[in-house]
């Protein structure tokens, strides 16, 4: 047999070195099977054995929301215009909880799966991604609850409305969830090795948040401390939250090249993301 | 004929750190990286020695792999054999994917599925059947695959009674048994299998050995099988390759392969002892062995063949008649099991050369370690000389009949009684 007519039929090769970027789609769609079972294991472990069942993905943000309204708004004063500050909060917030179980959910990848990843072979990129799914679906438990509030609000005369450029809510929720996938696959990866990134993360994501206008309009604090304002200019997610409360709200105001930084910042992330997923998902079960 | 190979590694090596990992490794780290921008080789790769656990190394670098070459043909079973820690799951874990080579390659023309573990990501919360579809996922089944084969894969593992409560209700068995029942439908190219056959109970590992023998040898599939049990090996796998610290030392068939690593891997072997010092006035002990009628000591103790046992000793009194033989059998956890000796039967020692050999009949050994304690017996009735431990052996299995029971039954002897039935 002709060897180099040999080598052109294998079917594929293991080799130390992974393609400078290989992000193999076909492979991962030909265990798309696998991604659902496991965003249908992850939601359906979350209530297992509990009473109160997905009402606990309610509570969090609820409560969140008043202690905010409590200390932002009443205590401290912020100022949300026509919009119920509860309102503003709980839609700052349901977004931003997103964002956080995402990366939560996936920087965590390579160490709480070392032993389905140790003794099996899929694409490790399934894992990450049905976390983002079925974060999803406890984004939109909690986005309902905000329609709800919406809707008791409205009826009760609060002045409330709208933007017709809601219709893209979804591709900014979409640009929330690849930015999280994006930065938990980065962390994800270092963790193997440096496990200081784990601590990193906890108290890392709680400082973001107050630099993400969560709680505040971002004109806020341009206004208040325009000397450290800019800090809140460069964070992306900071556009996210403000121009979702705009698209629900209709409150604050949307840059357009804000939204067009965001999304580049975030496809970058995502694919440096991928790069050094894909390198550590080579080796990584001789190092965590 | 040509060559259908299916499967190519081409110097595999796979190194690792040891000690702890984490302090230092950023300063490794960087020199890595250091070299590499200046298109200088890896400076940790040229260190680095031969795996052997038990000797103290001094470079924190070992290759648990070092130029591993072999093929596989299509429909070939292979059994990969060594001891602990020869490199038999990094093996395995390369060729599944789980882990990078550090260099080399593997070239397959076929999917591999691997089952290193049973159960690889069973949740206890979730139910039998629920776990079925999972597990089979990350076997790498399509969810239409699972469910054209869900009633054999249930009924196969025995649990129809369960399957609709959470896993963590099961017992230990109950949930091997069900991760058995999905692998055991898995449908790859090729299988790669580590040790599964050492769970469950006796009727659930014939059924397991019969389902692996229909894979490889029913549906032609090609197989590789780690397994430290060498009845199963034997039985299952038509060629074997011998692993030793990490070095691949042996490709052949499977019954020179299983003989070759149970002979301590040709290096040195107890079968047999040669004496130099045990002599007295009376008496001068040359040497023990024991060996399968028609062997020779150098190969390895099989159970179902007759087993003899020869004491070469030579007698300086006249009246040698005197003196018997006796042994006493221990097995390896140091009990008794018998004394045996020559004054029961009409041999005796007569002055000079004696070679005296005691048959055992077939099947009267069950594989394990034995040892044997020496005595020489004056006038039957009291000893003049004994020496304990004087020579260890190990009785293997022997080829057994394929579906049966692989483990190993429980004692030391397995005599074959005549049975009737009126």
């Amino acid at each position: 047999m002709n060897t180099r007519n040999n080598t052109n039929q294998w079917l594929f090769e293991i080799t130390p070195k992974n393609k400078f970027f290989s992000l193999n789609l076909r492979e991962v769609w030909q265990y798309r099977d696998l991604l659902f079972l496991f965003v249908k294991r992850d939601v359906i472990t979350v209530y297992k054995q509990t009473v109160l069942g997905p009402l606990w993905y309610l509570i969090q943000p609820l409560f969140t929301s008043v202690t905010f309204t409590i200390i932002f708004n009443n205590v401290a004063g912020i100022n949300t215009g026509t919009v119920p500050p509860f309102l503003f909060n709980l839609a700052g917030i349901t977004v931003w909880n997103y964002f956080t179980a995402c990366l939560n959910g996936t920087s965590d990848t390579f160490k709480a799966n070392a032993g389905i990843f140790g003794k099996v072979y899929f694409p490790r990129i399934i894992t990450p991604i049905s976390v983002v799914i079925s974060t999803l679906i406890k984004f939109g438990i909690q986005f309902i609850i905000f329609i709800i509030f919406y809707i008791f609000y409205y009826f009760n005369g609060a002045n409330l409305s709208v933007n017709i450029s809601i219709l893209f809510f979804p591709v900014l929720i979409i640009i929330m969830g690849v930015l999280g996938l994006g930065l938990g696959m980065l962390i994800s990866s270092m963790v193997t090795k440096y496990r200081d990134f784990s601590n990193l993360i906890g108290f890392g994501i709680q400082l973001l948040m107050y630099l993400s206008a969560v709680m505040y309009p971002m004109e806020l604090i341009k206004e208040k401390i325009p000397k450290y304002g800019w800090i809140v200019d460069y964070n992306p997610l900071a556009y996210v939250i403000e121009t979702s409360r705009y698209m629900l709200l209709n409150v604050g105001h949307i840059s357009i090249l804000g939204l067009v930084y965001t999304l580049g910042i975030t496809i970058v992330i995502f694919f440096i993301g991928l790069l050094v997923f894909n390198k550590t998902e080579k080796s990584f079960i001789d190092t965590v | 004929m040509k060559k259908d190979i299916i499967l190519k590694a081409e110097n595999i090596s796979k190194q690792y750190r040891l000690g702890q990992v984490g302090t230092g490794t950023l300063s490794h780290d960087l020199n890595r990286w250091w070299h590499q921008i200046r298109g200088k080789e890896n400076p940790y790769l040229k260190i680095g020695e031969i795996n052997d656990r038990s000797t103290k190394g001094t470079s924190d670098y070992v290759w648990a792999l070092q130029d591993i070459n072999f093929e596989v043909e299509r429909g070939e079973v292979l059994g990969i054999i060594g001891k602990n820690g020869a490199g038999k799951s990094t093996l395995l874990k390369i060729l599944s994917k789980v882990t990078a080579p550090t260099t080399g390659s593997i070239k397959s023309r076929g999917r591999i599925a691997s089952l290193l573990e049973v159960g690889t990501g069973f949740n206890g919360e979730m139910t039998g059947r629920e776990n079925i579809f999972l597990n089979g996922a990350i076997l790498g089944m399509t969810k239409k695959e699972i469910t054209s084969k869900l009633d054999e894969i249930i009924e196969f593992s025995g649990c129809e009674r369960y399957i609709d409560t959470p896993v963590k209700r099961y017992s230990s068995g109950m949930t091997v048994r069900l991760a058995f029942a999905v692998a055991a439908f898995l449908e790859p190219e090729i299988l790669v299998i580590d040790e599964v056959l050492a769970v469950g109970d006796a009727e659930f590992q014939k059924k397991a050995i019969g389902k692996m023998q229909d894979i490889s040898k029913g549906q032609g599939r090609t197989v590789l099988f780690v397994s430290h049990n060498m009845a199963a090996v034997k039985s299952l796998c038509t060629r074997g390759i011998v692993m030793e610290h990490g070095k691949l030392v042996l490709d052949k068939d499977i019954d020179t392969a299983v003989s070759y690593y149970l002979g301590g891997s040709g290096s040195e072997r107890s079968n047999s002892k040669k004496f130099d010092n045990f002599e007295n006035k009376i008496f001068k002990l040359n040497e023990i062995g024991l060996q399968n009628v028609g062997e020779s000591y150098d190969d390895p103790l099989i159970e179902n063949k007759e087993i003899e046992l020869v004491t070469s000793i030579f007698l300086k009194v006249n009246d040698a008649e005197r003196y018997h033989i006796t042994y006493h059998l221990y097995n390896d956890m140091g009990e008794s099991l018998f004394s045996f000796s020559n004054s029961s039967s009409e041999e005796i020692l007569r002055k000079g050369e004696n070679i005296l050999t005691c048959t055992f009949p077939v099947n009267f050994f069950q594989s394990g370690s034995f040892s044997l304690t020496l005595f020489i017996v004056e006038d039957k009735r009291q000893s003049i000389f004994k020496s304990s431990d004087i020579i260890h052996f190990t009785v293997i299995d022997g080829g057994r009949e394929l579906g049966v029971y692989m483990g190993r039954e429980p004692g030391n002897i397995r005599p074959i009684f005549e049975w009737n039935n009126q």
